[in-house]
């Protein structure tokens, strides 16, 4: 087996770690893995050093997951793909919705994810803000109609129309 | 009040708080971005100068008003920077930031810190004392609250906080922890607990970063992972994980005075020794012989030393805060002389009784 960092060498480095059930396997040679910053004696890595060669080019899992999406450039910033997988860094908002298919590989090998599910912004998140209030409404409305309380379920079920049109 | 943080050792964090023998100090740190403006590394002169406007005015506007300062980074020295660096109100990186659009909002005692134009355009900080990850995200939350009120941030329903970097999309935040763990090292367990913390989505790293790994056996653990989890369950987790590491370092620590009670004594002893007498110290060395003495300082084996003394030495003795209080610039030599100085006038000047500890021969004489 061969490093797959310069993939040159024979790997003697080898590395495993699970984020949120996704399972990265990591193989180093001598070289690359003193490189890489060896974190402890024996094989630790610095898991931020790695994520970041994730980004860089060096590991190859943009190009490999988007079909040469290199010559994509940012209508707002003018930043290309092919700047992003150089420098790991996306150059504006817009960005991430722009290049959005090529980065969801990236956000889900760094994260195990790509569904954000944490603090919305009052300002800018009105419809987040709606559309979580009508998700837990609609939960609550499932009960209810379990539960047989009628009266409350056509309370809930208005409530959730109001909420739709603010939507709108 | 930015001359008391750039010229006295002291921060905050410095102070003893909860599980404060083990746990130094907790962070929260939140990335923002305003919505129209490029990523930091992208702007100019003149979008630089228009971000800044934006964020300024709306600190300025908010109840954040009197409680911080403003430190434009163009106006202060590379040693000053480094200074906010070394206790670490900014990043490295941060650092090394001298446009003047760059900068630091800060209140007098390091608790609150907002970084300008860092990575991204605002990284919130909150870095409290001993183990309060729930204070400092709570903190942090406000801050952002505020602020939120006057900016439209960066945000996508389905990717979160938008940051210039993939890895801190989503939430946004980073929590960590500072842990002191000696007994952990000695006992050859770090590994084991690395490759613990590390399958719950969390990351271990050196007291300044990337690069410091192990030094004085102090460490950052912080979360990984920063989409598709809440906040909430970010400290949780965190929280939780530093209390185990808190109570296998405790027992660990038990042991060693139970079965190894002169061997312990013996190494805190000897490291006194040598920060009490020697005539000149690297940063690392210094370091090394502070953990032990700060072991023995929790495990009663040394009294009449405070632990805030330690934490202050720890950054008493990195390179700009020695040259700023000589007051010139210092070749590594003159430093390691002056870092000696510094250490035996802070662990000598105490009045206290030496206790059951060596007296460290006659250090007290000038
Ligand atoms: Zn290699
Ligand atoms: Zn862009």
């Amino acid at each position: 087996m061969f490093c797959d960092e310069c993939k040159q060498k024979p790997a003697t480095v080898h590395f495993t770690q699970f984020f949120n059930g996704t399972k990265m396997e990591t193989h180093l040679c001598d070289t690359c893995a003193a490189k890489k910053g060896a974190l402890f004696m024996n094989g630790q890595f610095s898991i931020p050093n790695l994520l970041g060669s994730f980004l860089g080019h060096t590991f190859g899992i943009l190009q490999q997951t988007a079909a040469s999406p290199n010559n994509l450039t940012c209508s707002h910033c003018g930043v290309t793909f092919n700047d992003i997988t150089h420098t790991g860094k996306l150059g504006c908002a817009e960005c991430y919705r722009e290049f959005d298919q090529a980065l969801e590989p990236t956000l889900r090998r760094i994260h195990g994810n790509s569904q954000h599910v944490g603090k919305v912004p009052s300002r800018g998140g009105e419809k987040v803000l709606i559309k979580k209030k009508i998700e837990r409404l609609k939960a609550q409305l499932q009960e209810a109609v379990t539960a047989e309380r009628y009266e409350q379920a056509a309370e809930i079920r208005d409530s959730i129309k109001e909420l739709e049109k603010q939507l709108e | 009040m930015s001359s008391d943080l750039l010229n006295s050792t002291y921060v905050r964090w410095m102070e003893p708080g909860p599980e404060s023998d083990i746990v130094i100090s907790s962070r929260v740190r939140l990335a923002r971005n305003l919505q129209t403006v490029p990523f930091p590394h992208l702007l100019d002169d003149k979008t630089g100068q228009a971000c800044w406007q934006q964020i300024t005015q709306a600190w300025q506007k908010s109840s954040l008003k009197d409680q911080l300062e403003l430190l434009s980074f163009n106006n202060l020295t590379a040693l000053d920077r480094q200074i906010l660096m070394e206790k670490h109100l900014i990043s490295p990186n941060h650092a090394e930031a001298n446009k003047f659009y760059q900068g630091l909002l800060v209140d007098k005692e390091g608790q609150l810190a907002i970084m300008i134009n860092e990575e991204d355009h605002l990284r919130i900080q909150c870095l409290l004392p001993g183990l309060q990850m729930e204070e400092c995200y709570k903190r942090a939350q406000m801050v952002d609250d505020e602020l939120e009120s006057n900016l439209s941030f960066a945000f996508d329903e389905q990717r979160g906080y938008l940051t210039a970097c993939p890895t801190n999309v989503g939430t946004g935040m980073r929590a960590s922890v500072m842990l002191h763990l000696p007994a952990i090292v000695t006992t050859g367990q770090l590994n084991a607990v690395v490759h613990y913390i590390g399958q719950l989505g969390l990351t271990v790293r050196g007291i300044y970063g990337e690069g410091s790994e192990g030094m004085g056996n102090f460490f950052q653990v912080s979360n990984q992972i920063t989409l598709g989890q809440t906040e909430e369950d970010i400290i949780a987790n965190l929280t939780a994980v530093t209390r185990q590491i808190i109570q296998q370092e405790r027992t660990l620590r038990e042991n060693l005075k139970n079965q190894m009670h002169i061997q312990l004594e013996d190494r805190v002893c000897r490291a006194y020794g040598i920060l009490t007498n020697a005539r000149m110290i690297t940063s690392n060395e210094a370091l090394g012989h502070l953990s032990e003495v700060r072991l023995g300082v929790n495990m009663g084996i040394i009294d009449g030393i405070q632990p805030y003394a330690l934490n202050e030495l720890v950054v008493a003795i990195r390179p700009a805060h020695l040259q700023k209080r000589a007051g010139r610039e210092m070749d590594p030599l003159s430093r390691d002389i002056h870092r000696a100085e510094v250490i035996k006038e802070k662990l000598t000047s105490r009045k206290a009784k030496p206790g059951s500890s060596p007296a460290a021969g006659t250090s007290e004489e000038k």
